[in-house]
């Protein structure tokens, strides 16, 4: 045997380049990066690097979260802006959940509606409220209207596009096993409907959130959107910030009750 | 119930898809449809079953269908075509509310054909919980649950791997053999067709048109592997088709 061929190759491991592109949810890191926020602010805010005049003290703002629950204030603006919430998201998204599967399954309905929608939807709802107020009074009638028309359009858009998206194939079975049309609509198409139509509702509810406040910019006395505006007209940091923070979580329970939602009625979901 | 196709010709926009198709389908025979990739099977099981109309020609149904029969022509697709969202006895259910049938009596039937096609521990089962093959057999126990005089396969087996195919194809004979059902099956694999089929269909390339009708006369239940005549049928289709599979491969799509 030659010298060459008993000299052994040398070995080394494959080199790794497979992975990456699969986020998967690490809960704690969010709450870190909130913390870290949070601690900066304190410490800034106490040594004077950052002038009371731009932040509050977290803590401030924490012990006006207190006042304002000892005083049974919080539920006094939270009641009625849950209730406009409610109300109003209410009817946009189930207007616009109805229209979405109309315009899914009707040419003419399509025909008609995208455009209208396509025009209303870049409108800036807020710059409405005033239209609102005269044609539903100044009070609850025309906050109901602003969050409910908000709400709408975005549902819209994403109940017709997730029709669209509703595997033709399913319905060529169900056509050919001579199920009703309304068995079809009801068993096949909402059902594959429903994560699109979820995912457009956590948007919608976002904005529906955004919108809570402009809608109490006018003749409100109580209300989360009140209490903010009142505290930023009077440059009131401590209590501006109390009632972002109600927004923030607010927002946060919305994300989470939807998530919670997808997880069991999507569970079919490979 | 026979089913005849008389001289159906179809076209989508300026393509000629199929050509002066004439066939019959006799009851409790099994009818393979093989061909070309693009020649117009899948279009033409959709006239038989009434999914879509072609430009000329009529399908007819000879005869009523059979006593009790819920959908007399059902489809088994490639694709198994289950909702995602059902379990195997909600997919099975579905295509029996509309008729009616609920509570116990989908119960008996439920189970009845889950135990004809082994299904019956899996009843509770989600889809993604499936592989590919059982997959298409609750695709099978659903297009039996509604009883049907004719069924419909579009390459049922194509999707699957090797081994479930032969699996799969050996459930289908032994479903057939015990209980014989009329069928038209649309495969572009000569084995399966020399397999399952008392006749077996030869469409040239688009515009699909009849090339050849041949009948197969062994009984489905004494077909085995390696037989040399069904070897020699399977040759004999081959030959038919290897041209025209070619030529179809190697034409430009004018699209
Ligand atoms: N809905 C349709 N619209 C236009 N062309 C179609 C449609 N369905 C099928 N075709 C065309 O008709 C031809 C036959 O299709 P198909 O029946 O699916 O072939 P096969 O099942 O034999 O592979 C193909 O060329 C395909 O592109
Ligand atoms: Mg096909």
């Amino acid at each position: 045997m030659s010298e060459v061929a008993r000299q052994v190759p040398a070995q080394r491991a494959v080199e790794y380049r497979g992975g990456g592109f699969a986020p998967s949810p690490h809960r704690w890191v969010g709450f870190m990066v909130f913390s870290v926020v949070v601690i900066l602010a304190e410490w800034g805010t106490r040594a004077g690097w950052i002038s009371p005049l731009t932040l509050p003290k977290p803590s401030d703002v924490l012990v006006t979260f207190q006042d304002l629950y000892t005083t049974g204030l919080l539920f006094q603006h939270l009641g009625p802006s849950l209730s406009r919430l409610f109300v109003g998201a209410l009817i946009g998204v189930s207007v616009g959940v109805t229209l979405g599967v109309l315009i899914g399954l009707f040419s003419y309905v399509r025909s008609g509606m995208v455009p209208v929608v396509a025009a209303i939807f870049p409108i800036p709802k807020i710059a409405l409220l005033p239209l609102f107020v005269i044609w539903f009074g100044i009070g609850e009638g025309s906050k109901y209207a602003l969050i409910a028309f908000g709400t709408f359009t975005p549902t819209v858009v994403a109940t017709y596009g997730a029709v669209d998206n509703v595997d033709r194939t399913l319905i060529r079975m169900g056509q050919s096993f001579g199920l009703s049309w309304l068995s079809i609509v009801r068993k096949i198409i909402l059902p594959g409907a429903m994560p699109g139509i979820l995912s457009g509702l956590r948007i919608s509810l976002a904005i529906a959130i955004i919108l809570l406040v402009a809608a109490e910019m006018l003749g409100a006395e109580y209300g989360i959107g009140a209490y903010i505006l009142e505290a930023g007209s009077l440059y009131d940091l401590e209590r501006l910030f109390a009632g972002v923070v109600i927004l923030s979580l607010l927002g946060v329970i919305i994300s989470a009750a939807i998530g919670l939602v997808e997880s069991r009625l999507l569970s079919w979901r490979a | 119930m026979d089913i005849i196709v008389k001289s159906l010709s179809h076209r989508y926009g300026s393509i000629d898809v199929l050509s002066d198709i004439s066939l019959h389908i006799p009851s409790g025979q099994v009818v393979c449809l093989v061909g070309p990739s693009g020649c117009g099977k899948s279009t033409l099981l959709r006239f038989i079953g009434g999914l879509e109309c072609p430009t000329r020609g009529d399908v007819m149904q000879v005869g009523e269908p059979p006593q009790g029969s819920l959908n007399p022509l059902t489809y088994v697709f490639q694709d198994f075509a289950l909702l995602p969202w059902r379990t195997v006895r909600g997919n099975i259910s579905l295509v029996l509310e509309d008729h009616g049938i609920r509570g116990a009596a989908a119960r008996e039937i439920i189970g009845e054909t889950l135990a004809r096609t082994k299904l019956s521990d899996f009843a509770r089962a989600l889809p993604k919980q499936l592989s590919g093959g059982m997959k298409q057999r609750v695709a099978i126990a659903r297009a039996l649950a509604v009883r049907p005089a004719v069924m419909l396969l579009d390459e049922p087996l194509s999707a699957l791997d090797a081994q479930t195919r032969e699996l799969l194809m050996d459930d289908l004979v032994s479903l057939w053999t015990r209980q014989p059902f009329t069928a038209v099956y649309v495969t572009h694999n000569l084995a399966e067709a020399v397999r399952l089929g008392h006749k077996v269909v030869v469409l040239s390339r688009r515009p699909g048109r009849l090339r050849e009708i041949v009948e197969i006369d062994t009984p489905i239940e004494n077909r085995t592997a390696g037989d040399p005549e069904l070897d020699k049928v399977q040759k004999q289709l081959w030959d038919l088709m290897r041209d025209e599979a070619r030529a179809a491969d190697e034409e430009l799509l004018h699209v």
